[in-house]
């Protein structure tokens, strides 16, 4: 007499079709990466507001009063050294606080804990892997970016009702440099990379992405390379933004970042899913 | 015959009497013996990424290239004792000073915090001869020597870019080692206290105000007077100081006392440093 089989349970054999499926998923895995997130909250918190706050009055309110003191001629659009820096500052802290979450978080998920195995021996699946590191971003910059539009309210030369358009615009540049990124640290057997990268890439873009000038001081060639990165578009969409000089050509700015942020979840998707079949 | 005539046993050597350098040496610091062991190590164990030291010169050529086709010529020139002088001129030496700074506090800090708790580096040298004086004195020896790798191609930078306003500016190396001694000191120190990696975030939570207040971007006359006042109590400031006097070659009867400063914050950071690894490593 054969034994009766106990009946399968109803939760592991979940059917997962179309989009809503893929939907929940990815929802797992954001709430995988939220939760580490509260552990440290306290002090993500802090550091949010602190460091705009120190930048903004070291870089733009201190520096400021020597370049409004000499006069920028012109080159400012009229505009109070701090009113042009600041929406710099938010462009490149997206850009930077994006991209350290996708180099060491990739390359430990994949190679130290192995946390991304673990979770493809799971009815999730590598695309579920990526979409979910995307969602998590955006919502990680979107709370970022806010953090430092609340810190430049503060002062009256920032306080600009643009900051509601250049808190979504500073997050698209963060996801426009990190998620090409992601799919770079997907592939990566060692961290030695990601010094290198900050050192040669993640330097040079804040420091000529045309966050502290405008890129029209640096020689030719330079700025057509600016003009390649992602960085530029994102600070000039937030200045556009935040001084109310937006245009139709402003749309190129963005659709020019929606680009970079496909391309890279595109190749995420493919070095992810060449990653966790091996 | 009894044994001992057949096997003489060595005497422990007497302990040297102390000398007037020794009795001015902080206390913790009186039973150095081999501070060159740890030193070495360091080196070997360096010698796998000699590529990021080396690539470490880029770093301050991007940011005085930055300030010199950028933020400089917005600002032109700033007054500094009577001087008029470019802003990247003005803003090179207090770089200097803040990469000494970073050098030192990551390496007596995250580096530090590694081979004490994860590595076991020190329980093992303890094994030898080595005391924890050696250890500490060895570590900051060591981070000394990275940094003067950094200060001398930063040195290269700045003359190479024309930001040298004199020939003193050779002096800058000396300053530079002082600096980092006093953060590597008292880095070090504070890393005996910490507990989890979550800790270091006070460590970027305490160097991020010095680095953008310390004179560095904008001049102490532009601070108020109770900016100033707070100025004082920012080691970076007394290094920014200094390297700059060095930079244009002025001198005054002041600089002595930033000097002390960082003497004294060295001579507490060590004597902290030494005691606390005798009791964290010697339990």
């Amino acid at each position: 007499m054969a034994a009766t089989l106990p009946p399968p349970s109803t939760t592991d054999q979940r059917p997962r079709i179309g989009f809503l499926g893929h939907a929940r998923s990815t929802l797992h895995v954001v709430e995988n990466t939220a939760l580490q997130f509260r552990r440290a909250l306290l002090w993500n918190v802090t550091a949010g507001f602190l460091q705009p706050l120190l930048y903004l009055l070291g870089l733009g309110v201190g520096v400021g009063t020597l370049v409004d003191r000499n006069g920028s001629d012109g080159s400012l659009g009229g505009l109070p050294y701090v009113t042009f820096v600041a929406p710099g500052l938010l462009a490149t802290a997206a850009m930077t606080s994006a991209s350290m979450e996708s180099m060491w978080p990739v390359l430990g998920a994949f190679k130290w804990q192995r946390m991304y195995h673990a979770m493809v021996a799971t009815p999730l699946t590598s695309a579920d892997l990526v979409f979910g590191h995307l969602v998590w971003l955006t919502i990680r910059m979107v709370l970022t970016t806010s953090a430092i539009a609340v810190v430049f309210t503060l002062f009256p030369d920032t306080r600009s009702s643009g900051l509601l358009i250049a808190i979504p615009a500073a997050a698209l540049c963060g996801l426009a440099m990190a998620m090409p990124l992601t799919a770079i640290s997907a592939t990566r057997e060692r961290d030695s990379f990601f010094a290198a990268y900050q050192r040669f890439v993640l330097i040079p873009l804040f420091l000529f992405g045309g966050a502290f000038y405008p890129i029209s001081q640096l020689p030719g060639w330079l700025q057509w390379v600016m003009k390649v990165t992602p960085t530029w578009h994102g600070v000039s969409l937030c200045r556009a933004a935040t001084t109310h000089a937006l245009a139709a050509s402003d749309l190129g700015h963005a659709a020019y970042l929606v680009a970079w942020v496909a391309a890279g979840t595109v190749a995420s998707l493919i070095t992810f899913r060449r990653q966790l079949s091996k | 015959m009894s044994a001992p005539d057949l096997l003489p046993v060595a005497q422990p050597a007497e302990p040297p009497p102390p000398t007037v350098l020794l009795r001015m040496l902080p206390p913790g610091l009186r039973q150095v013996r081999r501070p060159t062991r740890p030193i070495e190590r360091s080196a070997m164990v360096y010698r796998h990424t000699w590529i990021l030291i080396v690539s470490g010169f880029f770093e301050p050529l991007l940011y005085l290239l930055s300030l010199r086709v950028g933020v400089g010529k917005l600002v032109g020139t700033v007054s500094l004792g009577g001087e008029q002088i470019s802003y990247a001129s003005f803003v090179a030496p207090a770089m200097m000073a803040s990469s000494a700074m970073n050098g030192a506090v990551y390496d007596s800090t995250m580096n530090v915090f590694h081979k004490l708790k994860y590595g076991k580096i020190y329980d093992a040298m303890l094994s030898t001869p080595l005391n924890t004086a050696d250890v500490a004195l060895g570590e900051i020896g060591w981070a000394l020597i990275r940094g003067m790798i950094y200060a001398v191609s930063f040195l290269g930078v700045l003359v190479g870019m024309g930001l040298a306003e004199s020939p003193w500016v050779i002096l800058s190396l000396p300053i530079c080692t002082l600096i980092g001694l006093a953060f590597a000191s008292v880095g070090m120190a504070g890393t005996t206290y910490m507990r989890t990696w979550a800790d270091f975030e006070i460590v970027t939570l305490v160097t991020m105000p010095i680095f953008l207040f310390s004179a560095t971007f904008f001049p102490a006359s532009s601070y108020g007077t109770v900016g100033h006042a707070l100025l004082q109590i920012s080691p970076l400031y007394h290094g920014v100081v200094l390297i700059r006097a060095a930079n244009l070659g002025q001198w005054s009867w002041t600089l002595p006392l930033h000097a002390a400063f960082l003497l004294a914050m060295t001579a507490i950071g060590m004597t902290v440093a030494a005691r606390r690894l005798d009791k964290l490593l010697l339990k």
